[in-house]
């Protein structure tokens, strides 16, 4: 064997080494990373308003950001924001690109077999919106119409549950798309999460849109990688105080016009 | 080490078949329209009046100089401000073809280009007109010429085409991605595509490949004969 060739071979698997790495990390509790490096990496929402978007200064802001700051802040370590999309965020936590998600993620049974959940930090809700001119009374009324959501999204979960087979269900890539062909006409129904449809209905009065249907009550939980009860339990301690001495409360009044309301655990 | 679970995804063949189907589809009749477009466009370049090759050269730098999403976006997005709305199909389609027209007529102009001097004057003492000199002559030996180059952008093409998902177009990685949000089998998901999308663009250039001098230019005599 050449020497170039076993070279090669060796690239080749420290190549691979790199790729799947090693199964001992996985074990251990992700807040012994976080507090060894001084840094926690939280995944974020970037196409989300008010929780998560990029300012006029490039800058990711909302209230899942400011919850990211809170949490580092009371690790006493930096924070790495990370920005994702509705699509991404569970691969993100499962291939520990992130040790945390903040990225207004709701609950599931789905989820809960991949992820672990904490207490909730915020509400929220999921919902059809859809133009005044346009009659929808109830799920049978989305019938032959065309519908836009995000893919993946818990409203994309809710929606597939109760739309009869005649809605034309389209699902885009990222809240950002969804809005896009909801404003442009591509879709005459929209199924989002309350905030993404307050800010496009702030910026397209024009469109007349108005809330249709309720699809879902979810308030927003903070995903840890599967088994990671140490730094989940650390977490739902942070998130006790905040809601006992009012920063959560703050936070939901400075960035929804609401307070925090009845969060469950 | 993740455990692998691919029957969690292959459960889901029929939406994976379906989007592979949707997928050569698409390729089909985009590959159509956009080799023919490139010809009118390649013809254009090298035959035309100077208004008209200006036209064909603006085009194609235009598409061959901005990346296959934006000019997605724009078609998809961008052009119902415009009051011109087409679903996500149609402008899959049209996005698809002008790619393909931009690159297939540098392609084909490259092989008429290379056509012989002795081979166009033979064909204008014969007194055939413009039109059939191009069309008779110049055309189909310069095809057979680029092929190799065409096929392969062609499956560049059908590849590409895996983000006409992100607007909802029903293609195969549109459903990998469905299935993916649903089940959360990142790996297993994009490497049940990876290899359907390998076993298409495999089998797609032997097809074409072998159709080409059947139906499309005829055979043609090696150089140098």
């Amino acid at each position: 064997m050449s020497l170039q060739r076993r070279t090669f071979i060796a690239l080749a698997l420290a190549a691979g080494a790199g790729l799947f790495p090693s199964t001992a990390a996985f074990a251990d509790s992700a807040l012994d990373g976080v507090m060894a490096k001084k840094s926690i990496a939280i995944a974020i929402p970037t196409d989300f308003p008010p929780y998560g978007f990029v300012g006029t200064d490039m800058a990711p802001q909302g209230l899942d950001v400011d919850m990211a700051k809170l949490i580092a802040a009371r690790l006493g370590v930096a924070v790495e924001l990370v920005p994702v999309s509705s699509a991404n965020r569970i691969p993100y936590l499962q291939t520990h690109k992130a040790d945390l998600v903040i990225s207004t993620l709701g609950k599931n049974p789905e989820r809960e077999k991949v992820i672990d959940f904490t207490a909730a930090y915020s509400p929220f809700f999921q919902a059809v919106f859809a133009p005044k001119t346009l009659s929808i009374k109830s799920a049978a009324d989305l019938g032959g119409k065309s519908v836009g959501v995000t893919r993946g999204a818990i409203e994309d979960m809710e929606l597939s549950k109760i739309a009869p087979p005649t809605a034309d269900v389209k699902r885009f890539e990222d809240n950002n798309a969804t809005v896009s062909a909801f404003v442009s006409g591509q879709v005459q129904v929209i199924a989002t999460g309350a905030s993404v449809a307050g800010n496009m209905m702030a910026r397209n009065p024009q469109l007349g849109t108005e809330f249709k249907l309720l699809l879902k009550e979810s308030p927003n939980y903070i995903g840890v990688a599967k088994g990671d009860d140490k730094l989940r339990l650390k977490i739902n301690e942070i998130i006790a105080a905040a809601r006992a001495s009012g920063e959560i409360d703050r936070l939901c009044q400075k960035w929804l016009g609401r307070g925090a309301g009845d969060l469950p655990n | 080490m993740v455990q692998l679970d691919f029957a969690a995804v292959l459960v889901d063949w029929p939406l994976l078949l379906r989007g592979a189907a949707f997928t050569l589809g698409l390729t089909a009749v985009a590959s159509v329209l956009g080799l023919a477009l490139g010809v009118a466009c390649a013809r254009a370049r090298t035959h035309g009046p100077a208004w008209l090759r200006a036209i064909a050269a603006a085009y194609v730098e235009l598409i061959r100089n901005t990346p296959f999403i934006v000019q997605l976006f724009f078609i998809f997005f961008g052009l119902p401000s415009l009051g011109l709305r087409l679903s996500s199909e149609a402008a899959s389609i049209i996005a698809m073809t002008l790619n393909l027209g931009a690159y297939a007529a540098e392609i084909v102009r490259a092989g008429i280009e290379s056509t012989p001097r002795g081979q166009l004057e033979a064909a204008r003492s014969l007194a055939m007109t413009e039109g059939q000199v191009f069309l008779k002559v110049v055309l189909p030996p310069s095809l057979g010429r680029v092929w190799p180059a065409m096929v392969s952008q062609i499956v560049i093409v059908m590849l590409g085409s895996a983000v006409c998902g992100q607007i909802a177009a029903q293609e195969l990685s549109y459903y990998t991605n469905l299935i993916m949000s649903r089940n959360f089998r990142s790996f297993e998901a994009n490497f049940v595509a990876a290899a359907l999308y390998l076993a298409m663009a495999v089998l797609l250039r032997q097809l074409l490949t072998w159709a080409g001098p059947r139906w499309i230019f005829g055979r043609i005599a090696p150089a140098g004969r």
